[in-house]
């Protein structure tokens, strides 16, 4: 019931945004040669489909292949510097400079050094995407409960077993959340890479329709973006629900909102 | 050191008889091998904190085979420090821990321990939370399954092995803690403030659940608590931890009084429940009981 209602909400708002959108441009307010009308965006959004979904493809690769090395980085950073305080100590700073660094201004240097294909799109993707995981993962290990590591120490465990066994589990809610983030990076990094040097994806496509003042293809690709990272992250809460049945954090979260 | 006997045939109105043959237990020369080892014996022993606060000095205590002892003093004299180096968890400036006689001072991996917080792995079924220290010795996962489903239908509790450790109440989760501690492996338990986060009619339960427990696994049994009653009620030998900090010499009183009413293990079952809280509540308001409970608050100070 209380689901239900949300989704309602969620509707309504939705739909008088777009509504309104379209009244505003209709009325003259804006005019039209500035802003296509959510009508328009539809149309052009049909029109282009066959197009969109090539560049679509190319973007979706680019964010994938990203993500997975981003997270495969960010997860042995944070293994790493749980299991070596040290180099906790030394990476930090370096990890935490490296996000106030804008991926715009990287951007270019990648294309330049790597050239106009995938690789500095992916390279681009993989920095953006390992943050989030380093953090949320670094302080979940942190977070764990000195008497647990104590208790498991009585069992005889391991370094090894208690990062197995305890910390792991543990962390693989924040995990979740940071790898939420990091979706949406990956995709917002891809378009910029592209953006700024590149033959195809969905950067590639909205330059173009730029060029051309084809601002109703231009906000088709937004939309088109914009529904990308909401699937992939919600694609990442299923596998979230399915790998984590034990975790009552999200159902409490869900039922608070 | 005062070391008083009271054993029940000695009882005489409360009085406490010292029993000359005990009088140093807790002196070096107890600590000498000899026929009857304790199951768990600490000699002399004295802790100090990293920061250098010495928390304890020359404390010795040891655990009779199959029986519940009781350690109890006030909050902060150091109960846990002890706990955590008879556990090896902190290797103790002086003295030694052997464990049937032999040294395992600052090994941890012997002995078990259990806290007030039940510390289950939220990710692991019941099941896989009782089977977890065999799993650490390399024990395979399916025998590892096997032995701790036994373990759970001793216990009572094989109707929770595939629930989740969110799906519990307080006390039932305290239980699982038990039995997981129990399958460590050791005859030893050493349990820190066991039921404390449980509400009263709980810890009662658990009480009576305990030392049918004991007696069904043939542990012995260290309890740390701050309830004096709960100690009177439990146990067969209780130390007294007094003066905060390092001062901390243990008193003993041998034999309390032995429980009754807990034989077997009814706890768990509900039906039983109220027969024996009866004759709990009629044990707790005993002359011996209120005697030894005298007792042991005097010492406390």
């Amino acid at each position: 019931m209380k689901k239900l209602s949300q989704f309602a909400l969620q509707a309504i708002s939705l739909t008088s945004f777009l509504v309104l959108w379209q009244l505003v441009i209709v009325a003259g307010i804006i005019p039209n040669y500035l802003v296509p009308t959510p009508v328009q965006v539809v149309f052009a959004l049909v029109k282009d489909f066959q197009l969109l979904l090539t560049h679509t493809g190319i973007t979706l690769l680019e964010s994938l292949i990203g993500l997975v090395i981003g997270v495969l980085i960010g997860f042995a950073l944070a293994v790493l510097m749980d299991f070596f305080k040290t180099l906790d100590k030394l990476l930090s700073p370096l990890v935490t400079i490296s996000q106030t660094i804008p991926i715009v201004t990287i951007a270019p240097l990648l294309v330049l050094w790597l050239g106009y294909g995938l690789l500095p799109k992916i390279v681009l993707v993989a920095i953006s995407t390992f943050f989030p995981i380093t953090v949320a993962l670094n302080s979940a290990f942190k977070s764990i409960d000195p008497d647990m590591v104590d208790l498991m120490t009585t069992m005889g465990a391991s370094r090894w077993q208690i990062f197995w066994h305890v910390k792991l589990a543990a962390a693989a809610p924040q995990f979740f959340s940071g790898l939420k983030m990091s979706v949406t990076y990956a995709v917002i990094g891809a378009v910029i890479a592209e953006w700024l040097g590149g033959d195809a994806g969905l950067g590639v496509y909205m330059t173009r329709v730029r060029k051309a003042f084809a601002y109703d293809r231009m906000f088709a690709a937004i939309v088109v973006v914009s529904a990308l990272s909401l699937v992939l992250m919600k694609l990442v809460e299923l596998v979230q629900k399915r790998a984590l049945p034990w975790d009552t954090s999200q159902e409490a979260k869900e039922s608070a909102q | 050191m005062s070391t008083l006997d009271k054993q029940t045939t000695d009882i005489t109105e409360g009085t406490a008889v010292e029993a000359p043959g005990e009088k140093d237990l807790g002196a070096a020369a107890a600590c000498e091998p000899q026929q009857n080892a304790p199951a768990l014996e600490a000699c002399n022993l004295t802790l100090v904190w990293g920061n250098g606060q010495v928390v304890a000095q020359d404390i010795s205590i040891e655990l009779q085979p199959g029986t519940i002892t009781c350690l109890v003093g006030r909050s902060g004299c150091g109960k846990t420090t002890l706990l955590h180096a008879l556990a090896g968890l902190l290797q103790p400036q002086e003295g030694r821990v052997l464990l049937h006689g032999s040294d395992v001072t600052g090994h941890p991996g012997h002995i078990g321990y259990m806290l007030q917080k039940d510390l289950l792995i939220p990710s692991k079924r019941i099941i896989d939370n009782v089977a977890l220290p065999l799993e650490l010795k390399g024990v395979s996962r399916a025998e590892a399954r096997a032995r701790a489903q036994e373990m759970l239908e001793r216990g009572g509790l094989e109707r929770v092995a595939q629930s989740w450790p969110h799906e519990l109440s307080g006390g039932m989760r305290q239980r699982v803690a038990f039995l997981r501690t129990a399958l460590i492996g050791s005859d030893i338990m050493l349990l820190d403030e066991p039921f404390s986060a449980l509400d009263a009619l709980t810890r009662r339960e658990m009480r009576a659940w305990l030392m049918s427990s004991v007696k069904e696994f043939g542990l012995s049994v260290l309890v740390i608590t701050h309830d004096v009653d709960e100690a009177v009620a439990m146990a067969s030998r209780i130390y007294v931890m007094a003066g905060s900090p390092a001062q901390g010499v243990v008193t003993k009183i041998v034999g309390v009084i032995e429980p009754q009413g807990c034989t077997d293990a009814a706890a768990v079952d509900s039906s039983k429940d109220a027969g024996q809280g009866n004759e709990l509540a009629s044990f707790d308001l005993s002359e011996e009981f209120l005697a030894a409970k005298r007792e042991v608050l005097s010492l406390l100070g």
